[in-house]
């Protein structure tokens, strides 16, 4: 290679990361700004904004024990996450992740606790894959809707996220019940996915498992997919112009069901790891988990980009970890959801961004203003 | 005669690039004033920059001689400048009355008063001779239409300065003439209009004064009827440029593309293409003509698997291509410049370098590993094509959507082209290209049919259809109804041919 490419390459390098930085910043400044009004909202409620944070930070990172369990939400929230921002970067919005993620977790539980006798590293793997593949087909039968008959995926995804949750209450209530209580039979110890305190007893006290892994690398996965690979060119390509896909001879219906089947199979494993992991069993559910919808807000702060996914997803684990600490300290547990909003509202808005922008327009304007005063 | 709008030193940059350098422009009232410039040189940025759109960097706006700063469009609309832009930005499933209030909505207590809009609407319309119906749906009507209805959008706010973006970019000859009709009433009354345009017969038949824009810098202003096209031609482009294409004799060879008995539906389901029969040789440009809305646009869509076939074939090289899906036609050796470049031609927020791709992004040379995209490779690829073309663009990094209108088609064509396909369907190639840009374009069609490859070109201008083509075909009614040797067509000819007139005998 000559020396001229090469220096065409490392330019290029550079600017990436220069692009990187400038991504990152705003997002960044804004996480910052939201949490100062948010310190300044507690404040006005009549309570110390550095109690409250700092309560926050002792529930979610004080001690090895907190934040493995921040962890343990950060696991599902990278996954949940990363369900909804693949399917937005095909331009379609995956409201059935909470869905995708109770059929992973009851599959889970039926392979789990249903094969026996395994081997079990191959037990947990058939249950994680049979989790995810649950999920993915909840999601992608959505996405079948969408392509054959044009139906609307957050109608359908509504809808079949209802219908997840009774199947799955179903099941714990009859097939898979345990002796009449209100969860389900436990899966078997060969299923049980490894856990830190297996082999760290500082964790001890920690539900913390390798599905933290599992999930950070199916997220580098999807960002590989999605940037570098055809098919991540071609969900791109839908996502932003249908229309001009098919003319470049993508096939569009096919990468609806495609993008939605993936979405699913993200949800679907984070449900599979929290039983595999953290539950071994199903509870019978009330309501929605809530993860599925907090992928939603993870994201949007995430700017849909893989990466971004596992820092925001960490930060929300943190503030959903904190919240209750601060509730004890005497603030109300609404400011955590407050922050949450404010966040959204700052990064998903572009706000910071937007008022860079007219900062700079209105720089202009004076100076033009000046300008012609001085004539 | 006053000035109603006076621009002073603007200056814009955009990332990597001066898009307007130190422009100076006085518009005088009541008169057509006419923006030319290269693809690119700044024109859409300025006039953005008068209707508020962009800040300038510096420079000063005085409207009606008093010095304004117009941060944003609604300080434009108050200070009645209007515009409409080279890319509608109509709401398809609303009616034009609605499409006109929108924003401006007059208000019965809370309750819209559609009455009086619909009442406003067409009382304007009459008075400018727009003859627009406020009733019918955006989707239901042509383009030309549409533009009127912004333009009497602009009206309706009060407008008394237009600006008009490539208007006559999109319209048939037939609208061409009736916006001229239109923007004479419109000058008669008093309004004054900015225009901006490629085409340099329209410079001569509309306009009074025309100022030259080149890389960002004015060139001249000069009064219409003191220049000529070639004067404007060279200033535009600082050279000489070949208006008349030069062409050897064709070879024609066995055919490319055979269509027969071809029938398909356009979006409303009505029959659009009724039994359409012909083939391109290799070696030929087989040019079809036809008033808009014939079915040309059906037909091609038809071909290149975009659109259903009810009946009959197509077949590229002898091989069947029916109602084959879009990818297999593209791998087939087919190349398709589409009408419309921001619906078809591109991933608006795509690269340019992603964009250099479509539809060939599964080709060997681009990929790695089998699956995965080799990305400096596609770079290096877009690269070429940005030189080879001369797109003007700061790099192969930015969005599809920062270039300007005529470079965006551009960069298609040097796509399309160079995937050196058997067959190249040009449709409106040219459309929004300056004079500089038509020329080699046309020369890189004829290029290609020299080397042996069949073209197929549709266009709504006769004059580009009768100098490429070798043979020409008349479109009407679904139809084709008539092929006649480019060297015996005349304007007269093909002009009874395409209102559905018979052919004479002599053929
Ligand atoms: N939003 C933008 N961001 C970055 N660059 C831009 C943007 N808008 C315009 N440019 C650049 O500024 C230059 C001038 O563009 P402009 O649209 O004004 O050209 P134009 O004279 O209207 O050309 P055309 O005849 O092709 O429409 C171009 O090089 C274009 O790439
Ligand atoms: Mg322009």
């Amino acid at each position: 290679m000559d020396l001229q490419k090469i220096n065409v390459q490392k330019s290029e390098r550079k600017e990436n990361l220069d692009n990187l930085i400038k991504q990152l910043a705003y997002p960044l400044i804004a996480i910052i700004t939201s949490f100062v009004v948010g310190g300044l909202l507690v404040a006005a409620f009549g309570s110390n904004p550095i109690v409250a944070y700092s309560a926050m930070l002792r529930g979610s990172l004080g001690d090895i024990t907190s934040i493995g369990e921040t962890l343990v939400i950060t696991t599902y929230l990278i996954l949940t996450g990363l369900s909804i921002a693949f399917g937005f970067r095909c331009g379609l919005f995956n409201i059935g992740a909470e869905g995708q993620f109770v059929m992973g977790a009851i599959t889970a539980v039926w392979i789990g606790w249903g094969l026996k006798g395994l081997p079990p590293f191959l037990h947990v793997t058939l249950t994680l894959v049979g989790g995810a593949l649950a999920g993915g087909f909840w999601g992608g039968f959505v996405g079948w809707l969408k392509a054959r008959l044009g139906s609307h995926e957050v109608i359908n995804g509504i809808m079949m996220n209802y219908i997840a949750v009774q199947l799955s209450n179903f099941w714990v209530r009859t097939s898979l019940n345990q002796d009449g209580k209100a969860f389900s039979v436990e899966i078997a110890d060969s299923a049980k996915l490894w856990r830190f305190s297996e082999t760290f007893s500082v964790f001890s006290k920690t539900r913390l498992s390798g599905g933290l892994f599992v999930a950070i690398l199916v997220a580098l996965v999807a960002y590989y997919v999605l940037n570098k690979t055809q098919k991540g060119f071609e969900i791109r390509a839908v996502g932003f112009n249908q229309h001009a896909a098919e003319y470049g001879g993508i096939n569009v219906k096919n990468n609806i069901i495609l993008a939605m089947f993936s979405a699913g199979l993200f949800a679907g494993l984070a449900g599979a790891i929290m039983t595999s992991a953290m539950q071994y069993r199903v509870n019978q559910l009330m309501g929605f988990t809530g993860f599925g919808m907090d992928g939603i807000a993870v994201a949007l702060v995430g700017n849909n980009h893989p990466i971004g996914v596992i820092i925001s997803a960490l930060l929300f684990g943190i503030l959903q970890k904190g919240g209750p600490m601060m509730q004890i300290e005497g603030i109300a547990k609404e400011v955590v959801f407050i922050v949450q909003g404010i966040l959204i509202l700052f990064v998903a808005a572009n706000f910071v961004r937007i008022m860079h922008d007219k900062y700079k327009i209105n720089k202009e304007l004076k100076n033009s203003l000046n300008k012609r005063e001085g004539k | 005669m006053p000035t109603v709008i006076e621009m002073k030193g603007i200056s814009k940059s955009f990332p990597g690039i001066k898009a307007n350098d130190n422009i100076s422009l006085s518009v005088e009232q009541g008169e057509i004033h006419v923006l030319l410039g290269e693809n690119g040189a700044g024109k859409s940025t300025l006039m953005n920059i008068l209707y508020g759109l962009y800040n300038p960097d510096e420079g000063q706006i005085l409207v009606k001689e008093k010095p304004v700063v117009i941060s944003n469009p609604n300080v434009a609309i108050e200070l009645g400048i209007g515009m409409v832009h080279q890319h509608f930005m109509l709401v398809q499933p609303f009616t034009v009355a609605e499409n006109i209030v929108l924003g401006s909505e007059p208000s019965k207590g809370i309750t819209l008063d559609m009455n009086k809009a619909i009442k406003d609407v067409e009382e304007i319309s009459k008075k400018y001779e727009l003859k627009v119906d406020p009733n019918s749906k955006i989707q239901d009507i042509s383009v030309g239409m549409q533009q009127r209805v912004e333009i009497l959008k602009t009206l309706y706010r009060g407008a008394e300065i237009l600006i008009l973006d490539e208007p006559t970019a999109v319209l048939t000859p037939q609208e061409i003439e009736e916006l001229g009709i239109i923007m004479k009433s419109l000058v008669s009354q008093g309004k004054t209009i900015i225009l901006i345009t490629h085409k340099l017969k329209e410079v001569m038949a509309m306009s009074d004064r025309v100022t030259i824009i080149r890389r960002g810098k004015v060139i001249d202003t000069l009064n219409t009827k003191n220049t000529d096209i070639d004067e404007l031609a060279e200033k535009m482009v600082g050279r000489k440029v070949n208006l008349t294409v030069d062409k050897k004799e064709s070879k024609a060879g066995t055919p490319v593309l055979e269509v027969k008995g071809l029938k398909a539906l356009d979006n409303r389901d009505l029959e659009a293409v009724k039994g359409v029969s012909f083939e391109v040789n290799g070696g030929e440009i087989l040019g079809i003509a036809g008033v808009d809305g014939n079915g040309q646009h059906e037909l091609i869509e038809a071909i290149t698997g975009l659109r259903k076939i009810q009946a009959g074939e197509v077949l590229i090289n002898g091989k069947e291509i029916t109602s084959k899906p879009p990818r297999d036609i593209i791998s087939s050796g087919v190349a398709h410049i589409p009408e419309d470049r921001h619906k078809r031609g591109l991933v608006l927020d795509f690269p340019l370098y992603e964009n250099s791709i479509l539809g060939n992004h599964r080709a060997k040379t681009f990929s790695k590993h089998k699956f995965s995209l080799n990305y400096p490779k596609i770079r290096e690829h877009a690269r070429r094509l940005i030189k080879e073309f001369d797109v003007r663009t700061p790099n192969e990094k930015v969005k599809a959507r920062a270039l300007s209108g005529g470079n965006q088609q551009k960069l298609i064509i040097a796509r399309e082209i160079d995937r050196d396909p058997y067959l190249c369907i040009a449709a409106q190639p040219t459309r929004g290209l300056d004079v500089g840009a038509i020329e080699f374009v046309h020369k890189r069609l004829i290029e290609q049919r020299d080397s042996g490859k069949a073209v197929l070109l549709i266009s709504l201008e006769l004059d580009e259809v009768m100098s490429l083509s070798d043979r020409i075909a008349v479109m009407y009614d679904g139809k084709i109804v008539g092929v006649i040797d480019a060297k015996d067509a005349t304007e007269k000819k093909l002009g009874i041919l395409m209102a559905g007139g018979e052919a004479q005998h002599e053929e």
